[in-house]
């Protein structure tokens, strides 16, 4: 099932499909390598809902809400 | 002449260190003058070689949109160093290996200095140092800075590298023009070239052709035309293609095209990971160990989801009343005992072998007291800095924004905003220097801008005053409303400069959250060292001539005669003169004048005026001559004016010093003047149309 990654459960393991973003934002979740294929885990949520902590290639990244709805991701299995 | 090595790496990954640690304390370290983010050089000795260390920013790519990417890689390219020290964090190695891919391309020595090689058992990783060297084709060094070793080794290749290049280099100009000669000696290069598959390879080969007759492009061929085919607006702009080249290569770019979801930025990122990915599988063994680390465990409390609040505030006050309170004023006090003696003793001197009144008070009240007023800044400018510098350390002020974010967002600032603002209830100065921390220049200035409006501790002495003058009963409600209308005009200004002035410019707030570390005390010595040193010699030398400035005005009248009495100064000619401008605010009348100018020097002085203008010492006859000429209504709207009027003018400094921008600081000094008159104003006319006095 395809969904964005700010609507993920805490946990669950889901695979970056594509970005909806463009210009500075793209380049740089690009570069903090979330490209298509990578896992992507949501650990936590900040105390106000916002922003969301993800795990990505084995370290701890934040990103907010409005940034994370462009990232679409797959949520069966890992491919 | 001596060799330069340029220090790139990503964040945290402990490049302030590896740079402490190859520099040694007895570093040499210039902060770089007018770019927006800092750079530092050190300058050391090895083997009778004079080297500087160039400490580029943080960074994790060399893309373009950050001013500390583009300073990274426009210094390698422009500047050319001799070598790159790629530091790379050995526990995070896929994401650190991406900005090595990248520096590879820019052509210039390089070494891998592996990082945190120490921590690698406890996360139960193991990585084959001679097949990273080998897979990569760059030479990998394992240090671990915090602890200084491996240092040794790691500079002994460096220069063995650098001399080795060097060689070859002038072995390939008496060689002569062999096409991309410059490209054979650099043995990373040759590698690099496995990051890309054929398709892409041949591209970027046929670009770099297009490209190579232009000058800027020859320094770093391979990554100017890597960035060409990614469409970096920047590169194309740096290297001004014609429309010949342009067609070219477009055409070249028509062989690899892009799909709706992967356009070629995408292509070479996702190729750079593979290439990472597939080095990792061979040369990094991971076991299985606890799936919770340390960090976790600390994270389940600092993060928790109603924990996470209350330890945030109980952390930021506690650093607050040590910065400001006991140990920080404490500290200032002996410093203010010490200047003031000094003065003291130093008149007495003066006094007994008759030198000129004049350059007494010079010496006194002018370069010692200016010299003192600088200084009793100094503890708590220094504690603030350690503080700072464990949260930073440590990993907690990452937490910090990540917990605080949402609520700031609303006004347009970021989570890391709040510990400058909270540090502006203590003094506006640190608090502009704590802005430092903040990712970008926008959010930067956003908050220095907004400092101001934190009522600073030098203001509270106005305020008591005045409540027990006419506000007695009612002093802490007063008080906590002066505080609270300041945060409320800070959040409305904020909304509006979001809206209107900075608006669009926010970076995204990608943020890494690092492992918690524990800051070493080394780390966190020179760190302060620096800091307190920068403030020093730069605020020094023009505080100190403000404070001249200032004492000439005070002591001097218009013909220029030294005078007793500061009431008859140039100070006071001009208050009076100002007067007028107090009228609608209720208090138009000379002394209100000459107190707020001489606020300018520092607020507490306000208090100290009024004691001079009516030539009263004691606190008791004080209030007394201030309830015989303030109405409860223009005492209010005195204090407020206080409150938001232009802070003094070590502050004022700072702001410029920090904003880099006359522009900006002009802009804060008249906001700030604006919206006291304009809040004085509605407070003391509509008090009146209510019947107030």
């Amino acid at each position: 099932m395809e969904t964005t990654a700010d609507k993920i459960k805490i946990g669950q393991k889901t695979v970056v499909k594509a970005l909806a973003c463009k210009g500075a934002l793209r380049r740089r979740i690009i570069d903090m390598g979330i490209i298509p294929g990578v896992q992507i885990i949501l650990r936590k949520r900040a105390p106000f809902g916002d922003p969301l902590e993800f795990i990505v290639r084995g370290y701890r990244l934040c990103i907010r809400k409005s940034e994370a709805c462009q990232i679409i991701v797959s949520t069966e299995g890992d491919r | 002449m001596p060799y330069t090595i340029a220090l790139v790496g990503n964040p945290n990954s402990g490049k302030t260190s590896l740079f402490n640690a190859i520099t040694g304390t007895a570093q040499h370290v210039g902060n770089w003058p007018g770019v927006t983010v800092e750079k530092k050089e050190g300058i050391f000795y090895y083997d009778n070689n004079e080297i500087i260390l160039v400490d580029l920013p943080g960074i994790y790519s060399l893309s373009p949109y950050t001013p500390e990417e583009i300073i990274s890689r426009n210094y390698i390219i422009e500047s050319t160093p001799d070598l790159i020290i790629n530091i790379v964090d050995a526990t995070n190695l896929e994401r650190n290996l991406y900005l090595t891919t990248q520096l590879a391309e820019l052509g210039r020595p390089m070494v891998i200095a592996l990082n945190m090689v120490d921590m690698l058992k406890s996360k139960g990783i193991e990585i084959d140092i001679k097949a990273l060297q080998k897979l990569l084709g760059i030479a990998v060094c394992p240090v671990s800075a915090s602890k200084g070793r491996g240092i040794e080794e790691l500079v002994e290749t460096c220069i063995a590298l650098i001399k080795e290049s060097k060689n070859k280099k002038k072995a390939a100009t008496i060689k002569a023009n062999a096409p991309k000669s410059s490209r054979i000696m650099l043995e990373p290069q040759k590698s690099t070239f496995g990051v890309f598959d054929w398709k892409i390879k041949s591209a970027i080969s046929a670009i770099e052709d297009v490209i190579s007759n232009i000058d800027y492009a020859k320094k770093a061929p391979l990554f100017m035309a890597v960035k060409l085919f990614e469409g970096d607006t920047h590169s194309v702009r740096k290297l001004n293609l014609n429309a010949q080249q342009q067609r070219l290569i477009n055409s070249i770019l028509q062989s690899v095209p892009e799909t709706e979801y992967v356009d070629r930025q995408m292509m070479v990122a996702d190729q750079r990971y593979k290439y990472i990915s597939n080095i990792c599988k061979i040369a990094v063994k991971k076991h299985k160990t606890d799936e919770y680390t340390m960090s976790d465990k600390i994270d389940r409390v600092l993060t928790h989801k109603f924990l996470s609040i209350p330890i945030f505030f109980a952390i930021m006050l506690l650093i607050f009343v040590a910065t400001f309170g006991f140990l920080g004023s404490f500290l200032s006090q002996r410093l203010e005992v010490f200047t003031g003696s000094l003065s003291n003793n130093l008149r007495a001197l003066f006094e007994s072998i008759n030198v000129k009144p004049f350059a007494v008070s010079l010496v006194c009240d002018g370069i010692v007291a200016g010299l003192g007023a600088v200084l009793s800044y100094l503890p708590q400018i220094s504690l603030l800095f350690l503080f700072l510098s464990i949260l930073e350390d440590s990993g907690y002020m990452a937490r910090a924004a990540f917990v605080i974010d949402r609520p700031l967002r609303g006004i347009g600032l970021t989570g890391r905003s709040f510990v400058p603002l909270l540090m502006g209830f203590g003094c506006s100065v640190p608090a502009a220097l704590a802005t430092r921390t903040l990712e970008s220049e926008r959010n930067r200035i956003f908050t220095i801008l907004l400092i101001p409006f934190m009522s600073c501790s030098a203001k509270m002495p106005v305020y008591v005053l005045f409540c027990s003058a006419l506000f007695k009963d009612h002093q802490p409600v007063i008080i906590f409303s002066v505080y609270l209308l300041g945060i409320f005009l800070a959040v409305l200004i904020g909304f509006i400069l979001n809206k209107f002035l900075l608006k669009g410019e926010d970076t995204p707030f990608v943020m890494e959250l690092p492992p918690y570390r524990v800051p070493t005390i080394k780390g966190l010595y020179l760190h302060m060292r620096e800091r307190i040193k920068d403030f020093l010699l730069k605020a020094g030398t023009v505080l100190l001539l403000a404070s001249i400035a200032i004492w000439f005005l005070q002591s001097f009248d218009t013909s220029l005669q030294f005078v007793d009495n500061s009431s008859e100064s140039i100070l006071a000619q001009v208050g009076t003169k100002i007067a007028p401008i107090f009228k609608p605010l209720g208090f138009g009348f000379w002394q209100a004048s000459v107190a707020l100018l001489s606020g300018l020097v520092a607020k507490e002085t306000v208090v100290s005026t009024f004691g001079i203008l009516y030539g009263v010492a004691s606190e008791s006859a004080q209030i007394w001559v201030l309830s015989s000429v303030f109405t409860p209504l223009s005492a209010l709207t005195f204090i407020v004016f206080t409150l938001l009027y232009v802070p003094c003018y070590a502050a004022v400094f700072t702001i410029y010093k920090e904003t880099r921008s006359i522009k900006w600081t002009t802009f804060s000094v008249l906001m700030q003047f604006g919206t006291a008159w304009f809040m004085s104003f509605l407070i003391y006319q509509s008090g009146k149309m209510l019947g107030y006095s």
